[in-house]
Formats: C-alpha cells, sequence, structure tokens
C-alpha cells in the first residue's frame, strides 16, 4: 500500500536497487578521449587539406617523396589514429543510440571497432612502406 | 474518434525546422560520412605504397565524375565537422551557450564551411589546370 508509493531515498526504481548495477563509470573517459582526440585533428585535419591540395596535379613520385619526409609520416600516422579513433567513438555512440537489441548492438560495436583497427593498421602500414623506403 | 484536442507529433511537411537541431543532426550525419571517407584516404595511401599501377588506378578514380563528386562531399562533410566541432570544443568549455550565441555561432559555421569549400576547390581546381 503506502509503502510502494513511497518515494525512494535515492532516485533508483525498486528494480535498480535490486539488481544492484551501478554505473560503469566509463562515460567520462569516453567523452574526454573523444575531445582529446578532437582537439588533435582540428591542426591535423587543416595540415592535411592544404598539403594535398598542393598535391593536386602532382605525379606518384611527388607524393611518395612528400611522404618520404619524416615530418609528414609522423603527421600522417598521427592524422590516421586520431582520426579512427575518433570514428570509433562517434560511430559507437551512433550505434548505442539506434541498435537496441543487446546481440545485434554488440555484434555491429564488434565489426565496427575491427574494421577501423584493420583501416588504421593499414594506412600506417602504407606510411611507414612509403617513408622507409630506400 | 479522436477528442484530444492536443497537437499531433510534428508533420515533416509543415515542420518549422530549427537552426540547433538541423545542425545537431548534421554534425552526426557527416561524421557517420568521415568515417566512411576515412576509407578514402586509407585507400589513397595504400595505393602508393602499392606501386604506380595502383596509384595509377586510384587517381583515375578520383578523377572520374563518381571520384570527383565522391570528393566533394568529402570536403564540405569535412570542413563543416571541424568547424562545428570547434563550435562544440567551444561549449564543452562553458561559453557560448545562450540562444542567442548559439545561433551566431551556428551561421558562422555554415558561412565557414562554404568559404573553406569554395577556397579550397578554387585552388585545387586551378592547380589541377582548370
Amino acid at each position: 500500500m503506502a509503502m510502494t508509493r513511497m518515494r525512494s531515498p535515492q532516485m533508483r526504481s525498486p528494480l535498480g536497487r535490486a539488481i544492484g548495477l551501478g554505473s560503469a563509470k566509463e562515460g567520462v573517459e569516453h567523452w574526454w578521449r573523444q575531445r582529446m582526440t578532437a582537439v588533435a585533428l582540428v591542426p591535423l585535419v587543416l595540415w592535411f587539406v592544404v598539403a594535398v591540395i598542393g598535391l593536386v596535379g602532382a605525379d606518384r613520385a611527388a607524393m611518395v617523396a612528400w611522404v618520404h619526409n619524416p615530418m609528414t609520416a609522423v603527421l600522417l600516422i598521427l592524422l590516421l589514429v586520431a582520426t579512427f579513433y575518433h570514428a570509433a567513438l562517434g560511430l559507437q555512440v551512433v550505434i548505442e543510440d539506434y541498435i537496441h537489441g543487446e546481440a545485434m548492438r554488440l555484434t555491429v560495436l564488434v565489426i565496427m571497432r575491427f574494421l577501423c583497427i584493420v583501416f588504421v593498421v593499414r594506412g600506417i602500414l602504407a606510411v611507414l612502406k612509403l617513408a622507409l623506403a630506400a | 474518434m479522436i477528442s484530444d484536442p492536443r497537437p499531433l507529433s510534428p508533420h515533416l511537411q509543415i515542420y518549422r525546422w530549427q537552426l540547433t537541431s538541423v545542425l545537431s543532426i548534421l554534425h552526426r550525419m557527416t561524421g557517420i560520412a568521415l568515417a566512411v571517407g576515412a576509407i578514402l584516404l586509407v585507400s589513397w595511401l595504400g595505393a602508393a605504397a602499392d606501386g604506380p599501377g595502383p596509384y595509377a588506378k586510384f587517381q583515375n578514380f578520383l578523377g572520374s565524375w563518381i571520384g570527383l563528386v565522391l570528393l566533394f562531399g568529402w570536403s564540405v562533410a569535412l570542413f563543416y565537422h571541424t568547424c562545428n566541432g570547434i563550435r562544440h570544443l567551444v561549449w564543452d568549455t562553458g561559453h557560448g551557450l545562450d540562444l542567442k550565441s548559439v545561433y551566431a555561432s551556428g551561421w558562422t559555421v555554415i558561412v565557414a564551411t562554404a568559404a573553406l569549400t569554395i577556397v579550397a576547390w578554387a585552388v585545387g581546381l586551378s592547380r589541377w589546370g582548370l
């Protein structure tokens, strides 16, 4: 009667209290990493756009010479890592928002992360191959 | 019979869009597009590393109609997501959150995106010999 109507002193449902799971406390870390990669990407993206415009019309030799520069190689790898890290964090939120079935959500999340890793490794290896070629 | 006179949920044909929500949706949409577009960046680097043959193939693709449309869409998305991302970073510091500032920064993002896109393509196309 009155018991069930009584407001919980904590703002949690009776079921929530019975199950007893707290927040995973991972939200802040996700938020912070998304911001860190975003801050890093602002100068990296601007550098990349200017560099790519500079390469318009250039042949492969000019492009290879560009990547051969250690500074370019470092910035390209940083760009790749920040881009795919930021993308994985952002896509995770989108997937969690729109896919409600637990099994499906987990499956898509895992596939998305694997793909991000595959592409970033492919990109880094390509940069290294061009940068380290004699 | 429906006797409740309360309005129904917004009907898209008469719905009055707000700049704020449209830009928010666009941020997410361009984010997804850029995640897919990042594959383009990896393909370019990969093609260059694989040799002259694959690189020529990739360059031909980029120079084709579909390639140029993809590249244009990618550049607009990149400029928009970057500008609006900076807007978000400013918000994260607790600044510019009142309605007037939100609209002012929103229009600034639109103008900056258009300007950056036009400048980038004007310089790029002139270098390409067009």
